[in-house]
């Protein structure tokens, strides 16, 4: 049976999430990958991927859009990256983001600092044979994961990706460098 | 932690930063204060000024970088990323934005240029860069010296979206222009548009360009901005569009949802209500050929 993925498109990554997913589900006939704009669009959908993006932009779009309360009750599994994470998480370090309680995390956002410091690490993961080559950009992290959270890979910064249930969360942008273990990992967990 | 499981400034980590910008506003500030109405409104980064392009082409002289001061007080203001402008060619001054931790710096025709031949070798530099181009072949060559984004020109400081639209049309066009042709014509409108071979190849394969590509130079209202991005941009700069208006944090607020709902006209219209005079602008025929900006770099 098909999977049926929405990726919030207001603003970010967009497109490298549905070009992911979509090469993800190559092999599992009548799938589709659709953007997310508006309520009508989380209609049927078995998941969600929430992208990277400046978190503060999108939290924004989303009341503005009126999705704040759809998404936060969406029912599939929710794929967060980056911004992602730090919207699906049930508390964060900064008032201008509300976050969508879906994950039981505290998260920092930009962990790193600048820009500069964003970088590319070979990451353990937890349910991963191999290293994953995770690539930070303007990263946030975990600093405590909740009732029901499990952490999948930590690094000195803190935690950088969890599950709970069917979601799951990263700093980093498995969407971005084509390794494509997480989204099958992710697609396998949703059980449809 | 092993050492060399740790890379910083790679390619995929610069284009990356760009691409989190993807349907997003970058607003020009001059202060803490301009820098955090930018990011209430929603700006997904804000470019870190001395000046507005209106102003600096009022001043006249010489434009060079901000002084650092301004530039960490906008720093220290926002939580979303700061950009900063270099001139064209002038290295020192990006090494300068570098240290104080922009997270992109805009080498600008804004700015008058340090180098008539060389634009900065980006590749040397772990700060992702943006530069403006006017077409294809422009474009693909600042990303062959490391650019991580690509930007129009537009004509700064007008208020006068007709240069963007003109740039944006030539980029796109170019791009279209390559389908269904083989290698060696592609290898010969290389040659012609003066850019390297394998990055027309890896455009005519992508169907757009290797970077990220917003439009600047000239964006004024909401609707400017939807068209913009209707042209096929993947976000806009708006400089003097916002704090030369009548009313900076509405048309703010107003070019952040044209940009998220650029294809729905309605909302376009309804954001547009109210938000008192754009900025005056400037009949780009009525500019001197010294007072023309996007002719500077090449």
């Amino acid at each position: 049976m098909g999977v049926k993925v929405g990726v919030l498109a207001l603003q970010g990554d967009v497109s490298e999430h549905i070009a992911a997913f979509r090469q993800a589900l190559a092999d599992r006939p009548g799938s589709m990958v659709i953007p997310v704009r508006h309520t009508e669009d989380l209609a049927g959908l078995d998941a969600l991927a929430i992208p990277g993006g400046e978190s503060t932009t999108i939290s924004r779009l989303i009341e503005k859009n009126g999705l704040y309360e759809p998404l936060a009750e969406f029912e599939g599994g929710v794929f967060a990256t980056c911004a992602g994470m730090v919207l699906a998480a049930d508390r964060v370090d900064d008032p201008r983001v509300r976050t969508l309680n879906l994950i039981s995390m505290h998260v920092t956002r930009n962990a790193f600092g600048r820009q500069v410091d964003s970088r590319e690490v070979l990451l353990a993961v937890k349910g991963l044979s191999e290293p994953f080559r995770a690539v930070f950009i303007r990263a946030p992290v975990a600093t405590e994961a909740g009732p029901g959270t499990e952490v999948l890979a930590r690094i000195p910064e803190g935690i950088v990706a969890v599950r709970n249930g069917r979601h799951m969360a990263f700093a980093f942008h498995p969407e971005l460098g084509g390794d494509l273990r997480l989204h099958r990992m992710f697609l396998e967990g949703l059980g449809v | 932690m092993k050492l060399e499981e740790l890379r910083f400034g790679t390619e995929l980590i610069k284009r990356g930063f760009a691409s989190m910008q993807k349907g997003g506003v970058i607003m020009d500030v001059i202060n803490a204060e301009q820098a955090e109405l930018a990011e209430e409104a929603g700006a997904v980064a804000v470019m870190a000024l001395e000046r507005v392009p209106a102003d600096i082409r009022a001043v006249g002289g010489v434009a060079r970088m901000a002084d650092p001061q301004k530039v960490v007080e906008i720093i220290d203001a926002v939580s979303i990323p700061v950009m900063g402008k270099a001139r064209i060619g002038h290295f020192v001054e990006a090494q300068i934005l570098e240290a104080l931790g922009v997270d992109m710096v805009d080498e600008s025709e804004v700015l008058t240029p340090a180098d008539e031949q060389f634009h900065i070798d980006k590749t040397r530099f772990g700060v992702p860069f943006v530069c403006g181009a006017r077409n294809l072949g422009e474009a693909l060559r600042r990303v062959n010296e490391g650019a991580a984004m690509i930007r129009t020109k537009g004509e700064a400081g007008t208020g006068n979206v007709v240069e963007a639209v003109r740039h944006m049309r030539a980029i796109m066009g170019g791009i279209r222009a390559l389908k269904g042709l083989d290698g060696q014509e592609l290898v010969d409108r290389a040659r012609d548009i003066e850019a390297p071979a394998e990055l027309v190849i890896e455009c005519a394969n992508l169907g757009r360009l290797p970077v990220v590509n917003f439009s600047a130079g000239g964006i004024a209202t909401p609707a400017d901005a939807a068209l913009m991005m209707q042209l096929g941009a993947d976000g806009v700069f708006v400089g003097s569009g916002i704090f030369k208006s009548a009313n900076p944090e509405m048309t703010a607020r107003a070019i952040v949802e044209a940009v998220n709902h650029y294809d729905e006209p309605k909302v376009i219209a309804e954001v547009s209500k109210g938000l008192g005079e754009a900025m005056k602008g400037l009949d780009i025929h009525m500019l001197r050929e010294d007072e023309v900006l996007q002719t500077r770099g090449r």
